[in-house]
Parts: structure tokens; C-alpha cells; sequence
């Protein structure tokens, strides 16, 4: 099953695999011997002729044990599960380590408006660069994206780096990854959001360091003039 | 003849059921199992209109942008020549959901074999208000009156998903739906009203009307677990009730609860709506599993292992499902610290569920089960039931939940847990109680080709279901080529969909075997399956007011192959005055 999983490009989509693996594992042993269990009593005591049924209630304490021992066992897994979830979830989600690059994706019906701050590094210049559905990042470093949406429930998906976040309108919501692999992922839309809900995609570009300078510099210089020379004007270098 | 029935019944109990004509004999009833019935046929032709949803809309995800087989009909603005319009597609998410849950299991589970039911198990002539109960029924056939409307007014049915998060649901121009949405609202606040009506009913009459004899510790687990599902309803639909009067007001009023434009929070909505929503899961669960566990007593020829233990455990999950309404919520932006202790009680609550399954499957344990065809049905609940377990403990899990929220792997999972127990134990029920409903057997070998039938095409929809969603497969979306990191999913896509086609064909043989028995099928017997509880006490079909003289209980439900005893059943009501027996 685990097979199935979209190639992991996140430093701790590692962690969410392994969790899902230890998850598959835990509940798959004790799935079949459930149902291995309860095939073998459908054998066993199919009706045959002259044997009577036995009469056990169950009601008594060392009848109980019997169902009591499995169900102290499905507690214990259960608090296996229990800690190494909240370890996971105390990484994924517990902090966002000091971002390098900080973008703001703003999810509207049916796109996702990605907001750099520009050359300045400052938010609300008018140096601040607005691109449709292309999100670009260095890889290996943090990203903390601040997600805000303009009209309904969109949430922010990307099964590579298995980061999913709604995006909900009057709340601005930290999501942080650190990509590990340079290359083009799919950022879809994982929440009904109207009738072009289906196809509400944008695009991940994870660069080599190298690249990302480069990407940088070309936005910059893709600018028009004017706002360029506005941008340069308010900036202090 | 009619005539000496009543003298006899005269001579014993006050009560006098004159006969009725036609229209206050099957329409205006006030006779519990009409009331049932009326609720069944319900239920059941909304269960054709819900699975023919599932149809399209499968139809739609294995070869989008074909036109839907046989469906060319449908007009514009829904279908285009056959060809589906995204807006008609949220429509059917939205209403496949909706049906499913409020007008084909909680009719069918709850108010269907509750009505029939109760009365008869706890030994009773009718419910304790049967006016409230003609009321109940008619108020939620106004309900699906109106949900049926709303398919037809300008704009279409509603399209915000059954779960109806505003703001997409809060305004008009979101989702383009007008009225369609409005009626959605007015006709769930309708059935809701109806099943508070049913539920205290419900409550009455086991709190009050059981028969001489009969503690609540001698109860079938069935009326238990109807008990249980009715008082969870209850404390939960409140707040539901409020949030979709907020909603309806934002929408028709223009108040902005759930608009944060007008300092409202999206939020809110959601914490009502799964405050309710997951007790409500239970409620369409627990008649399920007590139709379960009443066919497994019976057809093992064992007493119920841990009765008492068993209703002990589903109290104390009715009570731990009022604290994991935020695992439907942890990365709606809630305050991440929030996640994990919804997680560890959602994890948690399969212990009590554990310990009835373990229960039942020890009830099988040195007994001489019998295979019939509502035993396969509840053996294969058990079965699949199982597996809807185990993958809740995936999406109970917060931090693999960033993953798998709101794709298919949630979907493969409560149609494994929902599906098995409300379809595959709703049809164990029918194929039990059919010859006391109606007065005929269902043909046993026609039951059994629908079984396999429909075992084999639901794990073989629902099973790669699991692998889709692990691949990442969003819900709600309609058209899965869309996305290049969902091709390789496609032929999986595919073969749920034949799967899915395959299942729907399957239940011709239950449509036939109905239609069939009805007419011409062997008359049952006052007891066909030599069970214990009170409703085969009663004849087949129980006349109006039930039962000839009220029963006595001497005993519990499930004294099933009790040792020194001839036969390997003891009915509730049989007085026997050896030691051995009089045991409860």
C-alpha cells in the first residue's frame, strides 16, 4: 500500500512516512489476526450434526479476560501510536523553525496569487512581486509560506512534501517545509471551494541554490521599467 | 373472523384496535410498524437515488469528459448532452452524502427497524406517542419533499459538500446556488425535528412500556443500542440545529456569522457541525451493530458474550464521541496544540469498539453456527466493519492526517465503517425480520447470490479506494486527469468504477427477492428462526396492537442452548420452573 505514496521531496514527510508505515504495520498484523480469528471460529463451529451449542455468558471475570487482554493490547498499541504521533506532530507542526524565504499564497477562487516581497525583502513595497500559480523555492532551505485566502475555504496542498493547510478567509496561517530535491510538483486545491474546485492547481519549483539566484535576478529584471525604477526609488540600498 | 381476533384480544386487555380504512390504515397510521414501513420505503428509494449518484458521479471520475451511460437524459443545465457540468458534479457529492446519511440510514437503521422494533422487543402495543410518531414520519416525508424540490429550482440542488463549510455555503455567488441550498437547509432542519420527535419516542416507550419482567438489563442489545444512539442525538443536534439557523440567516438574512468580511469566523461552523457530526456517526452505527449482534445470538445458538460489558462499552464510546469532533479539524487552522489530544481520544474510542468486536466474535466462539442468509449479512458487517476500524486509526492520527485529510483514504474509510454496518447490516436486518415485517420468508437462495454479490464488488470497489487516496487523490474533485500526479492512479479509478457498476447490479437480485416474496414467498411462521426475543413471541405479521395478551419476561434475551434444556432456545416469555432456567 505504502508503495502507492507520491515520491517524498520534504525533510519531514520522512517522519510522516515512517508514522504511516509503523500506522500500516501495527493495525495490518492486527487486521488478520481479527479476521484470521474469526474465519478459524466460522470453521470450527459451523453446525454440525449433533453438537449443541456451549453456553458461556461471559459475564464473569475470567470469561472477560479473554476479550479484556486483546482489548488492553489494542490500548497499548494504541498509546504506541499515541507517542510517536505527538513526536511527529511536535515537528511538523509544534514550531516553524526561522524562515529563509518567506512567501505569502493567497488562495481566491480558482487560483493561487503567490506574493514575493521583492528585491527590497521588505512585505507591502511596491516592489512586491505577485505571480499566478508558480511557486518557486531553494531547496534545503525553510520556506514559511503564510497562507490567506479572499473568499472561501481553500486548502493548500502539496502531496510531494505531504504539507496539507486550509487556507481560511480572515486568518493568516503559517505552513513551513524544507524541500529536499530540486524539480516541479503540484500545488492542488484539497477543499471544495465551487465548481472550478476540480483543477484549482498551481505549481511547485523547487531550484538548486544556483537556480534560485538566478530565477531571483530574472523576476527582478522581467519588471517593467517603471515599477523597477519606483521600486529602486523607495528602497533604501 | 376479524371478529372473534378482537373478542379474544377483548377479553384480555382493555385495548380494542377496531379495524381502519384504507387511508388511516396505511397512510395516516399511528401503528408503529406502518410508521416503520413508511420510513423503509423512504429510506429505500432514496437509497436508489443515492446510488445512482454514486453511479454518476463514478461514471465521471473513470472517464471524464464522456458522456455519462443512460444518463443522456438529464437536461441542461445539469448534464450537457450526457456530458457533466462541474457545478451538477458538487451537486451529487454534496446530495450523495447528504441522502446516504439523513434520508437512507436514519431512516432506514434508526426510524425503520427502531419503530418495528422497539414495541415489539420491549413488549409493548405501540410507542408511547404514537400521534408524535405519525407526526415524525410525515415531518420527514415533508423533509425529503423538500430536499427533492430543491434538485429543481433555478441554480440546482446545493453544491457546498454534505459537510456545508461556509463561506462557499454562506453566499449565493460562491457556489451559484440560490435556493437549491436554502431548501438543503430548511429540509435537514426538517429531519432533524422529525428524529428528535422519534427519539423521545423512542425513550418512552423503553422507559416505560416494557413489559412485566423486563429490566432494562434484560433487553436485546438492539433496543440498547437504540437507546444510546437516541440520547447521543439528542445532547448532539443543538448545536447543528443553531449553526444552520446561523447559516441559513447569513444566507437569506445577510447577518455574517461565518464571514469574517463582517468580523464572523468560517471556523465556527465547523466545531458545531462536527460537535454533531461525529456523535451522528454513532447514531447511524449503533442500530447497525445491535442488528449484529441480535442475528449472530441467534444464528451461533449462543447468549451474547459479555452482554452486560457490551453496553458499558458503547455508553462509554456515546461519551468519548462528544470529545473527537476536532480530529475532522486538524489542519482547518485550528491552534496546532489543539490536534493531539483530539487525537489521543479519537485513538482511544477503538477500545470500547475493540471490546464489542472481540465480544462478538467470542459469541461465535463453541457455537453451532448457522449460515444462513441474514447471518452471512452480519458476519460480513463484522467483517468489513473491522477494516473501517483499523484505517480510522490512520485518520485519527493528526500528523498523518496532514496527508491523507480530504483524499480518498477518508472516503475508502467511512463507507468501510458506514457502508458495512448500515447497508450490509440494514440488509442483515431486512433478510431477519422480513417474515415478521410482512408475513413471508425472503428466498434464501436468491439472499445468498445477493451476498456474495455484494460482498465481492463492494471490497473490490472499496479496497483500491485506500490505495487512491494514499496516492493523494483529493476528494470532491471531477476530474482526476487534471491533476499529472494523479495519472498513475487512473486504472485504479477505472476499476473502482466497474466495481461500483458491479455492485449497483448486484442488489437486482434483493429487488427481485423483495417484489417476489411479498407476493408468492413461503408464509413465515410465528418464530422461523427459534429466537428468543419478544417480537417472535408475537405472530407474523404482528396485527395492530401486537401481541394477543402482554408477555411476561422471566428472563434475558439470549438464554440460547442453556444446559439441560431439550430445545436450544428459550424465549423470553416462557415460564419454566426448573432451577437451572430460571436463571436470567
Amino acid at each position: 500500500m505504502l508503495s502507492w505514496l507520491p515520491e517524498n521531496v520534504s525533510t519531514y514527510g520522512t517522519d510522516i512516512d515512517s508514522l504511516f508505515a509503523l500506522i500500516y504495520y501495527i493495525t495490518g498484523v492486527t487486521f488478520l489476526l481479527v479476521e484470521g480469528l474469526l474465519l478459524l471460529f466460522l470453521i470450527l463451529y459451523r453446525r454440525r450434526q449433533g453438537r449443541r451449542a456451549a453456553y458461556i455468558a461471559g459475564d464473569r471475570v475470567g470469561e472477560l479476560t479473554w476479550i479484556l487482554v486483546p482489548c488492553a493490547l489494542v490500548l497499548v498499541l494504541d498509546v504506541w501510536i499515541d507517542v510517536r504521533g505527538t513526536e511527529t506532530w511536535e515537528k511538523v507542526k509544534g514550531h516553524i523553525p526561522p524562515a529563509e524565504v518567506q512567501v505569502r499564497v493567497v488562495g481566491k477562487q480558482f487560483n493561487w496569487d503567490v506574493f514575493y516581497p521583492g528585491p527590497d525583502g521588505q512585505w507591502g513595497t511596491v516592489d512586491d512581486r505577485r505571480l499566478e500559480n508558480e511557486l518557486h523555492v531553494p531547496v534545503g532551505q525553510v520556506v514559511e509560506v503564510v497562507l490567506e485566502s479572499q473568499d472561501v475555504i481553500h486548502s493548500f496542498f502539496l502531496p510531494h512534501l505531504r504539507l496539507k493547510q486550509d487556507v481560511v478567509p480572515g486568518r493568516k496561517i503559517p505552513a513551513w517545509f524544507v524541500a529536499t530535491k530540486p524539480g516541479r510538483y503540484e500545488i492542488p486545491c484539497a477543499e471544495l471551494c465551487g465548481f472550478g474546485h476540480s483543477g484549482m492547481k498551481g505549481w511547485l519549483t523547487v531550484h538548486t541554490p544556483e537556480g534560485y539566484r538566478d530565477w531571483v535576478q530574472q523576476q527582478l529584471t522581467a519588471l517593467p521599467p517603471a515599477q523597477v525604477s519606483a521600486a529602486l526609488s523607495t528602497t533604501p540600498h | 373472523m376479524s371478529d372473534m381476533v378482537v373478542a379474544k384480544v377483548a377479553d384480555v386487555t382493555p385495548h380494542v384496535y377496531e379495524e381502519l380504512g384504507f387511508w388511516r390504515k396505511y397512510v395516516f397510521s399511528t401503528d408503529h410498524k406502518v410508521i416503520a414501513k413508511q420510513y423503509l420505503a423512504l429510506g429505500l428509494l432514496w437509497a436508489i437515488a443515492g446510488g445512482l449518484m454514486a453511479y454518476m458521479m463514478r461514471w465521471q471520475l473513470a472517464w471524464p469528459e464522456t458522456p455519462v451511460l443512460l444518463f443522456r437524459w438529464i437536461p441542461e443545465p445539469f448534464m450537457y448532452d450526457g456530458y457533466m457540468g462541474p457545478e451538477f458534479y458538487n451537486a451529487l457529492v454534496t446530495l450523495h452524502g447528504t441522502i446516504m446519511v439523513f434520508f437512507v440510514a436514519m431512516p432506514v437503521l434508526l426510524a425503520a427497524f427502531g419503530n418495528f422494533l422497539i414495541p415489539l422487543m420491549v413488549g409493548a402495543r405501540d410507542m408511547a406517542f404514537p400521534r408524535l410518531n405519525m407526526l415524525s414520519v410525515w415531518v420527514f416525508a415533508l423533509a425529503s419533499l423538500v430536499l427533492f424540490v430543491s434538485f429543481f429550482v433555478p441554480g440546482g440542488a446545493a453544491a457546498a459538500g454534505w459537510t456545508g463549510y461556509p463561506p462557499l455555503s454562506a453566499r449565493a455567488e460562491y457556489t451559484g446556488v440560490e435556493w437549491g441550498l436554502n431548501l438543503w437547509l430548511i429540509a435537514l432542519a426538517l429531519e432533524f425535528a422529525s428524529f428528535l420527535m422519534g427519539g423521545i419516542n423512542f425513550l418512552t416507550t423503553v422507559i416505560n412500556l416494557r413489559a412485566p419482567g423486563l429490566s432494562m438489563f434484560r433487553l436485546p442489545l438492539f433496543v440498547w443500542m437504540q437507546i444510546v444512539a437516541a440520547v447521543l442525538f439528542m445532547l448532539s443536534v443543538g448545536p447543528l440545529i443553531a449553526g444552520a439557523v446561523m447559516l441559513l440567516m447569513d444566507r437569506l438574512l445577510g447577518t455574517t456569522f461565518y464571514l469574517p468580511a463582517g468580523g464572523g469566523d468560517p471556523l465556527l461552523w465547523q466545531h458545531l457541525f462536527w460537535f454533531f457530526g461525529h456523535p451522528e456517526v454513532y447514531v447511524i452505527l449503533l442500530p447497525g451493530l445491535g442488528i449484529v449482534l441480535e442475528i449472530i445470538a441467534v444464528f451461533s445458538r449462543k447468549p451474547i458474550f459479555a452482554y452486560r460489558s457490551i453496553i458499558y462499552a458503547t455508553i462509554v464510546a456515546g461519551i468519548l464521541s462528544f470529545i473527537v469532533w476536532a480530529h475532522h479539524q486538524f489542519i482547518s487552522g485550528i491552534d496546532p496544540r489543539l490536534a493531539m489530544p483530539f487525537s489521543i481520544t479519537t485513538i482511544l474510542i477503538s477500545v470500547p469498539f475493540a471490546f464489542v468486536v472481540f465480544a462478538m466474535i467470542a459469541t461465535l466462539w463453541k457455537g453451532a453456527i448457522q449460515f444462513t442468509t441474514p447471518m452471512l449479512f452480519a458476519l460480513g458487517t463484522l467483517a468489513n466493519f473491522i477494516l473501517g476500524g483499523v484505517t480510522g486509526i490512520f485518520n485519527g492520527s493528526a500528523p498523518l492526517d496532514i496527508y491523507i485529510h480530504d483524499t480518498y483514504f477518508v472516503v475508502a474509510h467511512f463507507h468501510y465503517t458506514l457502508f458495512s454496518v448500515t447497508v450490509l447490516g440494514g440488509f442483515a436486518g431486512l433478510y431477519y425480520w422480513f417474515p415478521k415485517m410482512f408475513g413471508r420468508m425472503l428466498h434464501d437462495t436468491l439472499g445468498k447470490v445477493h451476498f456474495w454479490l455484494t460482498i465481492i464488488f463492494f471490497n473490490s470497489a472499496f479496497i483500491p479506494m485506500h490505495l487512491v487516496g494514499v496516492g493523494g487523490m483529493m476528494r470532491r474533485i471531477a476530474n482526476p486527469l487534471q491533476y499529472e500526479f494523479l495519472q498513475p492512479l487512473q486504472p485504479l479509478n477505472v476499476w473502482i468504477t466497474v466495481s461500483v457498476i458491479m455492485l449497483l447490479i448486484a442488489q437486482i437480485p434483493f429487488v427481485v427477492n423483495c417484489v417476489w416474496s411479498l407476493v408468492a414467498g413461503v408464509r413465515a411462521e410465528q418464530n422461523p428462526w427459534r429466537a428468543n426475543t419478544l417480537e417472535w413471541s408475537a405472530p407474523s405479521p404482528p396485527p395492530h396492537g401486537n401481541f394477543a395478551a402482554v408477555p411476561v419476561v422471566y428472563r434475558g434475551p439470549y438464554e440460547y442452548s442453556l444446559p439441560g434444556s431439550a430445545q436450544d432456545w428459550l424465549p423470553q416469555d416462557y415460564e419454566v420452573l426448573t432451577q437451572a432456567a430460571a436463571r436470567s
